[in-house]
């Protein structure tokens, strides 16, 4: 089974000075699979997500890519990240380029595409996205919303084998929040590889194939969105879901 | 009205040694301008570079950054008037005798002087950019010269540009202290003029009123390529906003 995996963390540490923020991470992403972090603020989940696409250089610990150590000397780190996408909180669009243009210049520099091809590419996921309208806006013309859709399409573009999500809904209003949500579960739908870090909690328990929770830079427990919903074991995932499933 | 015919006589007596000073002045000031931003956006980028792992690349990444450190507090904290002395007459100096070329030598010392500032004014462009550009850049496998070149520069190049401004039109007036080693700039030739016909207030006044057509020209055209370089506020939607063609169909309310 471990080979299988798209992502594999060994004992993943990160301290940042002497807080210790990850401790003894261990956690697989298989393909196709949809995962869902799941925790209170300042557990240590999208350190965690950042430290697999290497915006963090973890402590201690493997990450591993296909079996691959992805901090081996020599290990191609542009073209591990063109095929580990990332969507943020705060959109991370390209200020200076349209809807378009933030999907083109990815596929242009770093994977070599000649202009015309890389344009036919981003207007295929800015069309999935339901950003074709757009394409020649630029970020501070859009909404939230419409921001982060067309972050979903750069991220896309690249054709990555999975895409992780660093609380893609937390800075959107509820209406916003309804449209990314409706891109991602299709996505997940679709069968793409997805690691989820979210506070949307209905999403993690309809869409999610495997739902980790974490608490004070551990994981403190992780199942299936039915085990760990229906009957939580843990005291602090009972505490932390209790104002959820009151609702 | 003595006073206006005295401007007068100026104007036609003089009017070939004033549009050359004029002439001079624009070309170390826009040569010097150029050259000055190039030299702060090249140390603004190695400064701002994140060491490499490699030991004898650090070394010499931290070596240079001290360079440029050194560099910027010297040009930075004595007066041009004074560096076009020491530049100009050390390079006689060290040679025996010979010297520069002036217009060179002027273009020279101005674009060394404005490089110290602006090297400066790019690196405060280049860390206000939110941390999130970069990030986004590095997320999709851009790697940081790449990142500098299509996302970082553009933007830094648009905020910095009422500074870059303010730097040129500091440099069409201070290009007046390079009479000092002769440079043929406007306010060397007003000396000439003054030192002819005895008129100095008449002489400074006209030579004060050109100085002043210059520098509000270039702030009225710059302002103009800022509001340009702003883009435009409206762009054209293409189809219906809620797009039929879309494989996943956006509801209100959804998720």
């Amino acid at each position: 089974m471990a080979k299988d995996a798209i992502i594999q963390l060994e004992h993943l540490q990160k301290q940042f000075g002497n807080n210790a923020v990850l401790n003894d991470i261990n956690m697989a992403v298989y393909p196709g699979q949809t995962v869902s972090i799941i925790g209170a603020s300042g557990s240590g989940k999208s350190t965690m997500l950042r430290c697999i696409n290497r915006l963090e250089t973890p402590s201690g610990g493997r990450i591993l890519f296909h079996g691959q150590d992805v901090q081996a000397r020599g290990f191609k780190l542009a073209d591990y990240r063109a095929r580990v996408g990332m969507v943020f909180q705060s959109f991370n669009l390209f200020n200076n380029m349209t809807a378009l243009e933030n999907c083109m210049v990815g596929q242009i520099t770093v994977q070599g595409v000649n202009r015309q091809q890389a344009k036919e590419r981003a207007m295929q996921y800015l069309r999935k996205v339901g950003m074709e309208p757009y394409i020649h806006a630029k970020p501070r013309q859009l909404s939230g919303g419409q921001k982060q859709r067309v972050a979903i399409a750069r991220a896309l573009a690249m054709q990555p084998e999975v895409l992780l999500f660093d609380e893609p809904t937390s800075a959107l209003d509820p209406q916003m929040v309804g449209e990314v949500l409706a891109v991602m579960r299709a996505l997940a739908e679709e069968g793409l590889t997805m690691l989820v870090v979210t506070h949307e909690m209905a999403f993690a328990r309809d869409v999610s194939d495997h739902v980790i929770f974490m608490a004070d830079g551990v994981i403190a427990e992780e199942g299936t969105p039915a085990q760990l919903f229906e009957s939580p074991r843990e005291e602090k995932t009972k505490q932390f879901l209790s104002r959820f499933l009151q609702q | 009205m003595a006073f206006l015919r005295d401007v007068y006589t100026i104007l036609v007596e003089y009017y070939p040694q004033l549009l050359a000073g004029v002439k001079n002045t624009l070309l170390i000031a826009l040569t010097g301008t150029v050259a000055g931003l190039l030299i702060g956006l090249l140390t603004g980028v190695v400064r701002t570079a994140p060491l490499s792992g490699n030991p004898m690349l650090r070394a010499l990444h931290k070596i240079l950054n001290a360079i440029i450190a050194v560099y910027v507090e010297i040009f930075r904290g004595t007066p041009m008037m004074v560096q076009a002395m020491v530049i100009y007459w050390g390079y006689a100096f060290a040679t025996q005798g010979n010297t520069l070329a002036l217009l060179p030598s002027g273009i020279l010392i101005v674009s060394i002087n404005t490089g110290a500032y602006m090297a400066e004014i790019v690196r405060g462009g280049i860390i206000s950019i939110d941390r999130g550009q970069f990030e986004g850049a590095m997320s999709i496998g851009m790697s940081h010269t790449q990142t500098m070149l299509r996302v970082i520069i553009p933007q830094v190049l648009r905020n910095i540009l009422p500074a870059v401004s303010n730097e040129f039109v500091i440099n069409i007036k201070d290009t007046s202290v390079l009479n000092v080693i002769g440079v043929t700039e406007l306010y060397y030739f007003a000396g000439i003029i003054k030192r002819q016909n005895f008129q100095t207030f008449q002489t400074y006044m006209v030579v004060c009123v050109l100085y002043f057509i210059m520098t509000f020209t270039i702030t009225c055209l710059l302002r103009f390529v800022e509001r340009k370089l702003e883009g435009k506020d409206t762009y054209t939607i293409f189809g219906s906003q809620s797009s039929s063609k879309a494989q996943i169909q956006i509801r209100n309310g959804e998720g």
